[in-house]
């Protein structure tokens, strides 16, 4: 059976993976920095990974912050 | 640096694994503590580049086109003039504030040299050859009133005076990361601030960036958008080194020692005869920069006899700026330059007074 584990958070560049780290980390939201799953984008840079319970306190992060990012993933694993 | 050599040896933001990571996370940090250093809002918004001309030149050619009217003033050095000069020859429009022969510039001067077309004030922060700071804070001040983007030059200033972007209403600032920074040489940038609006700037490089792989067409974000190639990641990570010295030592504490040994090596140097020193000569109106001329004495021999017989290593010349030398009337044989940075000592000062002392005795 399928189950949501983590989502990822897809941004234009790795400057804005690491500004997002960054940001996570200081306001105590966990998170790693991963390849960029091929499914999702032809990209050759990183994503930023959460885990999936934190995705909407991310979002209200995100949306204070005005951190553009281009979108966000859930990955079923 | 040797962190970055032995370890990471990745180039930042080109692909996904570890290194390449770590490579990113120490561009990273370099931006933060720049950023944090002048009062950047935005790490993002600073463009790493090879050095403050570079970075000027990025911000020149990026911004003005022919028929916009840029400000600058007459004791700014080449990596400003020659570009201004060659825009100039494009079309661009050049007014040129005359600063006093003390190198210190009025700031209604610029006010009265604005038009309907003005586009951008550009000045050093400090000037090269005098360590005389520009009114920048005011001059800042008068670009918000009338609308207009105000670029300093901080290759004299950044890492041993107080810059404050927001304050100072500085819109784009030009850094190098080899001077008062302590970085290595390879390293500098532009900040670009909230009121300007990146895609006004055209980029001097398209390339790589590592992102938005699939397009034939340079990102429209930064700092990508300016930053085509890859950075000097290993001399950023010096870069951040030197921050972070700064940061630990203090900078007001730099300011302050700086300062002391420029009043001493000027209240010492204007009491030898037959020599004269350039600029105001308060040092707290100045960065650790004093040029001064001992009359009788081609500077370039004053320059050869204080290394070969006192050790003592200066820069003499005009200093790649040769208006702000017409400005202080020392063109075209300019000054003898001798520039402090933290590290040096009372002693020092008092052993490059004694010298130029035994020089001026000796034409006496």
């Amino acid at each position: 059976m399928k189950s949501t584990s983590s989502t990822v958070i897809l941004v234009c560049s790795t400057s804005y993976a690491l500004h997002i780290e960054k940001t996570l980390k200081d306001s105590g939201i966990p998170c790693t920095l991963i390849p960029v799953p091929r499914h999702l984008s032809s990209d050759c840079g990183v994503c930023v990974r959460i885990a999936s319970h934190c995705k909407a306190k991310t979002i209200k992060m995100l949306e204070t912050t005005k951190i553009p990012f281009e979108g966000i993933f859930d990955l079923i694993q | 640096m040797v962190n970055f050599i032995n370890f990471v040896g990745a180039n930042p933001g080109r692909s996904g694994h570890r290194r390449a990571v770590a490579a990113g996370r120490i561009v990273y940090d370099t931006r933060r503590a720049v950023a944090e250093l002048v009062g950047a809002d935005d790490p993002l918004r600073i463009i790493f580049t090879y050095n403050v001309t570079h970075a000027l030149n990025l911000c020149l050619h990026g911004l003005l086109a022919p028929g916009d009217h840029v400000i600058t003033s007459s004791m700014e050095h080449n990596s400003v003039m020659r570009p201004l000069r060659m825009l100039e020859k494009k079309g661009v429009k050049l007014s040129i504030v005359r600063c006093a022969n003390n190198g210190s510039l009025e700031p209604s001067a610029v006010e009265a040299l604005i038009g309907t077309g003005t586009k951008l004030v550009v000045l050093n922060h400090a000037s090269n050859v005098t360590g005389t700071l520009l009114p920048i804070k005011a001059v800042g001040a008068i670009c918000r009133k009338h609308n207009l983007l105000f670029l300093v030059d901080t290759a004299q200033t950044a890492g041993c005076y107080p810059i404050a972007m927001q304050s100072d209403c500085i819109d784009l600032l030009a850094f190098t990361g080899h001077k008062a920074l302590h970085g290595p040489m390879g390293t500098g940038g532009l900040v670009i601030g909230g009121r300007v609006d990146e895609k006004s700037l055209n980029p001097l490089l398209q390339g790589g960036t590592g992102s938005n792989s699939q397009y034939e067409e340079q990102p429209d974000f930064l700092p990508d958008a300016l930053e085509a190639g890859t950075v000097n990641a290993v001399g950023l990570a010096g870069l951040a080194a030197g921050i972070n010295w700064i940061n630990d030592i203090g900078l007001e504490t730099i300011r302050s020692h700086e300062e002391h040994l420029t009043k001493l090596l000027i209240e010492g140097l204007t009491g030898i005869g037959g020599v004269t020193v350039y600029g105001d000569h308060c040092a707290a109106d100045r960065t650790a920069t004093v040029s001064f001329t001992i009359e009788h004495i081609p500077v370039s021999e004053i320059g050869l006899k204080l290394d070969e017989e006192f050790g003592i290593l200066c820069r003499v010349g005009l200093h790649c700026a040769p208006m702000a030398h017409k400005t202080l009337e020392t063109f075209p044989h300019g000054t003898v330059r001798f520039g402090f940075s933290s590290f040096n000592t009372e002693d020092e000062v008092e052993k490059a007074i004694a010298a130029v002392k035994e020089l001026s005795a000796g034409v006496l």
